[in-house]
């Protein structure tokens, strides 16, 4: 279980000081969590937060009851957090099979981690022995990073929009990966998505507005509210 | 061969026994034992210092080792060894040097390799260097290569230092015949307060020609890198260099290419860009269980691979 109590965080610019998220207070205990709301609302920000990249300018973060706010990257990651990045970064020299290796955290074989790439729809042969360099296209790198959060299997799985980038027949595919993971988790799968169908499969829906969790609660009754424009966001209700 | 020069040897050609095939192997100045094969000759030179090694033509699938092992504080050495490669021979040589200086004088070690390349000849040659020793004494080796390469031969060279050499300047100059190819990846590391200069000068004369010089290094520490190129294109030709460096701590990288042409129908390109390990390379890693150290290593590993 993640909580998250009271984070606020700021970011300095021309301009002078920015609060980007105001108050957060979250519970993330289902299954499969969605956050979603509109761009440049803090949801980036606040996966970067729950990752350690970001260090909030006040408040808490749990998990499992144990207070994990001062923890580096590093310690997160071994504690059970994953993160996969809406930008993947490029690697020359490190190939595919050597992140999903280190992704794992064990020595793999061969089979295994092209069971992993085969799951989101790449074929395992041609990409394993590939350099993670600008020669794969942005759909490709991105794959390959939702490869590596399978690879890592951990209590907390963060995608930031993991459908970005994605084309269209993939996009089908991917929600399969989700529905999969869904079924197999044993903790949670926290999804920043600005998709109608990823949010279809969500547990628990999130939205976050200007800084601020602007309403939370389960799909049946946030999702309506989302689609037809009413309720919190209708920035987003156009996006969908 | 005691242990140290059997460390050596394994750091610098792989190899654990003596290997199979032609060999010559050179410690401390002198010859520690040699092999030849029906095909491949090794002759003692008599002008000066160095081996002749002649590759008979049509040579298929044999291999040469050649290393050279430094184990005493203080030897200078100085070699020439010349390869004649037959025409369509086809072979793997492998050369290399390892110091170990444990002493408090320099150890020093230059090489000029001059490599004739038959027609139509096809000739992988790997280098590597390495030093270690615990005493103050300097590691130095200044390789020089000089290549000739008849029609349509192929000479693709691999060298690489990583570890241990206090001071290297490499000079490799080549000339090329009618298509020919020249393919060279360099891999170099320095730290401390090494330094490692290299030059390459390639003469594109032949029809049809083509090069691609490729260097990749990581510069740590105090440590200090040149790389120069030069590419001429003297005909209808194409040649590529590309200089590519990680630079960490205080060390300082140069990339000085120089591309010429002399033919309109020459199509040279340069690439070179030197930066620092990207942060969010790091971050992913680390969002991934390594520490920022173990991160790092994992990048400079992959890039150096």
């Amino acid at each position: 279980m993640l909580e998250l109590k009271n984070i606020s965080f700021s970011a300095q610019n021309e301009s002078g000081t920015r609060e980007i998220l105001k108050d957060i207070d979250l519970v993330i205990n289902e299954r499969f969590v969605a956050i979603t709301g509109p761009n440049g609302g803090g949801k980036s920000t606040l996966a970067k937060i729950i990752a350690g990249i970001y260090t909030p300018t006040s408040g808490q973060i749990l998990l499992d009851g144990e207070d994990i706010t001062d923890l580096s990257v590093t310690d997160r990651a071994r504690k059970g957090i994953s993160f996969a990045f809406q930008q993947p970064v490029r690697f020359k020299g490190i190939t595919v099979k050597d992140l999903i290796t280190l992704a794992a955290g064990r020595p793999i074989g061969i089979g295994e981690a092209c069971s992993y790439l085969s799951e989101v729809g790449l074929c395992a042969r041609d990409y394993i022995d590939r350099e993670i360099n600008s020669s794969l296209s942005g759909g490709e790198v991105k794959r390959i990073e939702i490869a590596t959060v399978l690879a890592r299997e951990t209590k907390i799985s963060v995608f930031d929009e993991p459908e970005a980038g994605i084309d269209l027949w993939s996009f089908s595919n991917l929600i399969a990966v989700f529905e999969k993971m869904h079924e197999k988790i044993n903790g949670s799968i926290l999804i920043i998505s600005h998709q109608e169908r990823i949010l279809n499969i969500a547990d628990k829906i999130v939205v976050i507005a200007d800084g601020r969790v602007s309403a939370v609660g389960d799909r049946e009754t946030i999702l309506p509210e989302l689609l037809e424009g009413r309720g919190p966001c209708r920035m987003l209700s156009n996006k969908l | 061969m005691d242990q140290i020069q059997k460390q050596l040897l394994e750091q610098v050609a792989d190899l654990h026994e003596v290997p199979s095939g032609a060999y010559n192997i050179r410690a401390n100045g002198s010859s520690a034992g040699r092999n030849t094969t029906a095909n491949i000759d090794i002759v003692t030179r008599e002008d000066r210092d160095g081996i002749n090694i002649i590759i008979k033509p049509f040579t298929k699938r044999e291999s040469v080792h050649i290393p050279v092992i430094l184990s005493e504080s203080g030897v200078q050495d100085m070699v020439y060894n010349d390869f004649y490669i037959g025409e369509g021979a086809e072979v793997t040589i492998v050369a290399g040097c390892g110091i170990h200086n444990a002493g408090d004088r320099e150890s020093r070690h230059d090489g000029i390799h001059t490599f004739h390349v038959g027609k139509n000849a096809k000739v992988k040659y790997v280098e590597k260097h390495y030093g270690q020793g615990d005493g103050n004494g300097k590691n130095i080796m200044n390789p020089t290569t000089v290549v000739e390469i008849e029609e349509g031969g192929y000479l693709e060279m691999e060298t690489v230092q990583i570890k241990g050499v206090d001071s290297t300047r490499r000079t490799t100059t080549a000339r090329l015949g009618d298509g020919a190819t020249l393919i060279i990846h360099e891999k170099i590391m320095t730290h401390g307060r090494q330094s490692a200069e290299t030059d390459f000068t390639v003469d594109m004369d032949g029809e049809g020609c083509h090069t691609s010089l490729v260097s990749r290094s990581v510069a740590k520490e105090e440590s200090r890198q040149v790389f120069r190129s030069n590419i001429r294109g003297n005909n209808r030709c194409t040649g590529h260099s590309e200089c590519d460096a990680i630079i960490m701590d205080h060390a300082l990288v140069s990339a000085i290419p120089e591309i010429t042409a002399a033919h309109l129908d020459a199509s040279l390109i340069h690439e070179a860009a030197i930066g620092k390990i990207a942060g969010e390379q790091l971050i992913k890693l680390m969002t991934l269980g390594l520490t920022e150290q173990e991160a790092e290593e994992q990048i400079v590993n992959g890039f150096l691979k």
